[in-house]
Parts: structure tokens; C-alpha cells; sequence
């Protein structure tokens, strides 16, 4: 089967996703959305690993939440929470996205080629093989990989553009690694994060990862491989015990 | 530019909402009347109410004109009050100790009516401008009040989703005191504080709901004290301690300052806010950015919205898209 368009200019989210879900169901492969402005929860829950969604425009929030198997592109920038407790999959963003990207995800790809907002990957977790990966190109703001508890947050800062330059990085992270280029001025770490230099067979493990990355937005990839990378882990594998009253 | 891109571009948020209060303001709204304040308010009843409020108006001052404010029958809002506005000059000679004798006048009527809850309250009392606001999803204020026959220079709207109190005509935002207006989404989880404080200076909060306080803050910290609208912000949203502690000392000094003059002025829970007045717009958010907040330029025009698509909705070719930091103002100044 060949692709499907639909035109989404002034259709309400909830129209356009149930067209969205028909498709899939009817064994569509390849969906594209033109004229996409603010339509929320678009790729929610849809399943299939072959399945491919082009957005383009600026789509609202929550975009592939639940999402388990398909990949979305998305030609512009998107709003909050792309990934939101997405399962599987991935998610390319040519363009910027809001606060709480890749939220409580849970497996697959986010891929954002410009910057994010704030609490990047909060909540982000990961069992036995499930690991989730969000890549961010250019910079994220405060409280990134806050509650982390699994799972791979990178942000490059290509062009020179300073990856995190404030404060609450790995703020209550119990697990999981926020890898970032350079390193991070120590006042923006959270409590209960520390930072570490990656070393070179860390380096080598994400090597697969930023080559896909740099590959999806033809990004100029020495730069990328090889700098330097920091890594922001829990400083204990029980920071936060002491909290616990009841021990 | 008139309303009707404005209520389209709220209306695309509508799941942002619930249908129990959206509204509108516009500037340059009234220019055959610009020199006196609008009044609009919201009368229970014309035949028991109206009478009594325009004595307390000729008391202090005169009502060169008034009228209803026109409005057409939407099946999915129910007229629960009339709206009537006002074009009042209030008489400087009744309040004479006072520097700014007309402001103030109209700061006490609006506190003394709304206060008073005596069928009538007064939401919007600036000059050249006008609130328009009900209960209802923003098309249905919007068409409520034909919302597109108005055309103004600067404008605010709103779609509330009421959380800790209930929706009624006077909570829709926006909020507004002389020419200054407040739209707001979040919580003002120091509201207890800020209300002690702003009380203290004799504003009474009259709504059910935390926006206003920040209008009146606003006429404390800007109008009453002088501050410029960036200090205003800072005390609102003011760094932490631990960076102050790291800033050059200048800039160190500045801050405790501020933070030490109106730290009862500080908002505490997740908030953007919109604020206006006939020269300028200003957006911010809360210290470590709890709500969105984006903003957007074409040519000479500021836009601030929750959402870009929203803002793409009344303009697509926009530049300079960002995402402002939390605390951070972000303001538009008229020219003309």
C-alpha cells in the first residue's frame, strides 16, 4: 500500500485520531498529515511497528502518548509531553519541543533536533529490556531527568550551544543517565544527582545512538563523536533512603 | 485588529477549558470616549440595582453617557447578568489629599461596589478599553458579545478551567483595575499571603479567585510604589536565594532588596500570566516553570500564548518562536 494523506487543516484532534486509528486498523502503513495545528494526543496508542505518521505542521500536546511501535515525524515544532509513557517506537521532532518531553516514558525513541523545555525526560523509567532513549540536538532547561528512574536522556548542544545551563539536573534521579556533552557547571545539579566524565567504552556503548541521531537530522557528525560527555547518574543506588520514615 | 482571530485562536484550546468562563479585553476599544473610564458591570437586576449604583457614581463624579452593553443570545450561555457600561469622570476635588485623585477614585469604587455585592460589580474600569467576559466557551462569549465588532490595538483573552472554586460571570478573566488587565493559568498557591498583603493596602479581593490578586499587586508594586514592570516581575518570581548568592554583588544587593521590600508580594505554585495596560503587554511564569508559555513575533506584533499553535492560528508567518525562562518577562511596548 502506498501512503495516505489526510488534511487536518481546522479538524478537531478528536476526528483526526480516530481517522488516524481507522487507518492503522485498516493496514496502513504510511499516514501523513498535512496542515496539523494544535491537534492534541496525536499517535496515542497506536501499535505496529511498520507503521509510519508524518505530521506536518506544530501538533498540540501528549503527542504518541502510549504510543507502542510506530514512528512519527514531526516537520515543526511540537508542544508538551511528546513520548508521554510512550511503550515503544519513535518520535522525530525537526523542530523544538515544550516542557516534559519523553514524560514517564517507557521504552523507544525521542529524538528532538532543537531544544526542549523544562523537566526533560521527568519520571522516565526502564525494566529488564525496556530502555527508553530521548536525544535532544541543541539545549534543555532546568529540572532535566527530574525523578529519573531508568532510562538514557542525551542532549548534544551541536553548534556550540551550552547543553544545560541551569539549575536541578538529575534533580531526585534513582536511576538511569543523563549523558551531555561537556560538562555541567556543578551548582545546576539536583540533590540526590552527581556527575561523572564518560569514559571512552561509555562513549563507544552510546556510539550507535548518535549515529543514528546525527544520520536522522544530517547533522555534521565529528563534532558530535568527538567531544567530551559528562554523565549525570544517582549518587547512590538508594539516594533518597534517609527520606523513607519508616526504615 | 477586531476580535474574531482572537476567539478563534482561544477557542483551539478549548480542551483547556470548561465552558464556565472565557474572556476578552481589547484596547482602543472607545476612542470617541477615550478621556473618561469605562465602566462595565454586571447588574442582577436593572430595575433594583442600576439606580443605586449611578447615585454612588454622581456622588463622586459624572457619567457622560451610558448604555447596555450589546449582546446576542447564544443557546449554549445563560444571561444570568446585564451588562451595562459607563463612561464616567470622577470629580479630583473629592479626594484631595490624594496624588493620583482619579485613580484612586475609581480604586475605591470598584472595591466599594464589588465588596458591597449589591447586585452591581464593576470588571472592567480603565480608559479606552473594555473587559467582555460570561460564563461559557470562549465562541459562546465571543458571539455573546459580537466580539468581532470590536477592533483594538492590544488584547487578552482567556478560557478558564475553574479547579478550587466555582465558575461564575465576575472569576472569568480578564481580571481588571484602571487600565490594567491580568489573564491567568495556574494556581497562586500563596494566594492566603499575598491577599493579607495586598488587603493591607487597602484592596479588597472580591472574585472567589486568585487572578486578582495579581491585578492589584500590580497597581500596588507599578502604579502606587513606581516599579518597573521587570522589578515587578522579579518580586513575583524572584530567583533563588542560592543564585543570589552567586550574582556580583550589585546584582546581589538589587535582589535581596526586592526580595526582602515585597516578599509577601512573592507567588508561589505554577502560573503564566499575561498582564496589559494601553502601552504595554508582559508575559511571565512562575520561578521554576510549572505552565507554558510561548511567544512569537510578526513585524511590529508581540504574541504570548500558551500554545504556538494558537498563536499560528491568528498568524503563521511568525518568527522568533521561543519559550521564555521561567520568571522571566517577556514585554512588548506600545508605539504609536
Amino acid at each position: 500500500m502506498g501512503e495516505v494523506r489526510i488534511n487536518a487543516k481546522d479538524m478537531p484532534y478528536q476526528v483526526l485520531n480516530q481517522r488516524v486509528r481507522a487507518l492503522v486498523a485498516s493496514g496502513e502503513k504510511d499516514i501523513i498529515l498535512d496542515n496539523v495545528l494544535g491537534q492534541r494526543f496525536i499517535g496515542d496508542g497506536i501499535r505496529g511497528d511498520d507503521v509510519t505518521i508524518t505530521v506536518n505542521g506544530v501538533p498540540g500536546g501528549d503527542l504518541a502518548m502510549f504510543m507502542s511501535g510506530p514512528t512519527v515525524i514531526v516537520n515543526g515544532n511540537a508542544d508538551h509531553a511528546p513520548g508521554n509513557t510512550m511503550d515503544n517506537g519513535k518520535v522525530v521532532i525537526h523542530g523544538s519541543a515544550g516542557d516534559a518531553v519523553a514524560h514517564s516514558m517507557r521504552g523507544g525513541r525521542v529524538y528532538v533536533r532543537d531544544n526542549i523545555g523544562y523537566r526533560g525526560g521527568i519520571n522516565m523509567k526502564e525494566y529488564q529490556t525496556k530502555r527508553p532513549i530521548l536525544v535532544v540536538g541543541g539545549s534543555a532547561r532546568a529540572f532535566l531527568g527530574e525523578y529519573m528512574a531508568g532510562g538514557l536522556v542525551i542532549v548534544l548542544g551541536v553548534d556550540g550551544v551550552t547543553p544545560v545551563s541551569e539549575r536541578g539536573v538529575g534533580s531526585g534521579i534513582h536511576g538511569g543517565e543523563i549523558i551531555i556533552r561537556g560538562r555541567v557547571d556543578p551548582t545546576c545539579l539536583g540533590g540526590g544527582a552527581e556527575q561523572k566524565k564518560l569514559t571512552e567504552d561509555e562513549k563507544k556503548a552510546i556510539r550507535p545512538i548518535l549515529e543514528d541521531f546525527v544520520r536522522t537530522f544530517t547533522i555534521d557528525p565529528d563534532p558530535v563523536f568527538s567531544a567530551e560527555y559528562s554523565k549525570i547518574v544517582p549518587a547512590s543506588k538508594r539516594p533518597f533512603a534517609s527520606k523513607y520514615t519508616w526504615e | 485588529m477586531d476580535g474574531s482571530k482572537i476567539r478563534e485562536a482561544l477557542a483551539s484550546m478549548n480542551e483547556r477549558g470548561s465552558g464556565e468562563g472565557s474572556g476578552y479585553v481589547a484596547y482602543g476599544i472607545y476612542p470617541d470616549y477615550k478621556e473618561y473610564y469605562a465602566l462595565h458591570v454586571f447588574f442582577d437586576n436593572i430595575r433594583e440595582h442600576k439606580v443605586p449604583l449611578e447615585n454612588l457614581l454622581e456622588k463622586w463624579g459624572m457619567i457622560i453617557h451610558d448604555e447596555q452593553i450589546k449582546t446576542y443570545e447564544q443557546p449554549g450561555l445563560r444571561k444570568v447578568h446585564t451588562p451595562w457600561r459607563y463612561f464616567f469622570r470622577p470629580n479630583p476635588s473629592m479626594m484631595p489629599k490624594s496624588t493620583s485623585p482619579e485613580e484612586d477614585i475609581i480604586t475605591s469604587l470598584v472595591m466599594k461596589v464589588n465588596s458591597e455585592r449589591n447586585g452591581a460589580l464593576i470588571f472592567s474600569s480603565g480608559k479606552n478599553l473594555g473587559v467582555f467576559k460570561a460564563a461559557g466557551w470562549p465562541e459562546d462569549v465571543a458571539n455573546f458579545y459580537r466580539i468581532q465588532d470590536y477592533k483594538g490595538y492590544l488584547w487578552l483573552a482567556h478560557n478558564r478551567y475553574p479547579t478550587n472554586t466555582a465558575g461564575w460571570w465576575g472569576g472569568a478573566h480578564p481580571f481588571n483595575l484602571l487600565n490594567w488587565s491580568v489573564v491567568h493559568n495556574g494556581e497562586i498557591t500563596s494566594y492566603g499571603t499575598n491577599r493579607r498583603y495586598i488587603e493591607s493596602f487597602g484592596y479588597k479581593c472580591t472574585m472567589h479567585t486568585d487572578t486578582e490578586v495579581v491585578a492589584y499587586l500590580i497597581d500596588l508594586l507599578i502604579r502606587k510604589h513606581g516599579l518597573s514592570e521587570e522589578m515587578a516581575v522579579r518580586a513575583f518570581a524572584p530567583p533563588f536565594w542560592d543564585e543570589i548568592d552567586r550574582m556580583q554583588q550589585k546584582e546581589q544587593e538589587l535582589n535581596r532588596a526586592i526580595r526582602l521590600a515585597y516578599g509577601p508580594a512573592l507567588m508561589n505554585g505554577p502560573f503564566a500570566i499575561c498582564v496589559a495596560n494601553e502601552n504595554l503587554l508582559c508575559g511571565f511564569t512562575d520561578r521554576i516553570k510549572l505552565r507554558p508559555l510561548v511567544t512569537a513575533e510578526s513585524g511590529d506584533r508581540l504574541f504570548i500564548s500558551s500554545e504556538e499553535a494558537a498563536i499560528r492560528r491568528i498568524d503563521d508567518d511568525v518568527t522568533n518562536i521561543r519559550m521564555p525562562g521561567a520568571g522571566e518577562p517577556v514585554i512588548g511596548r506600545v508605539y504609536s
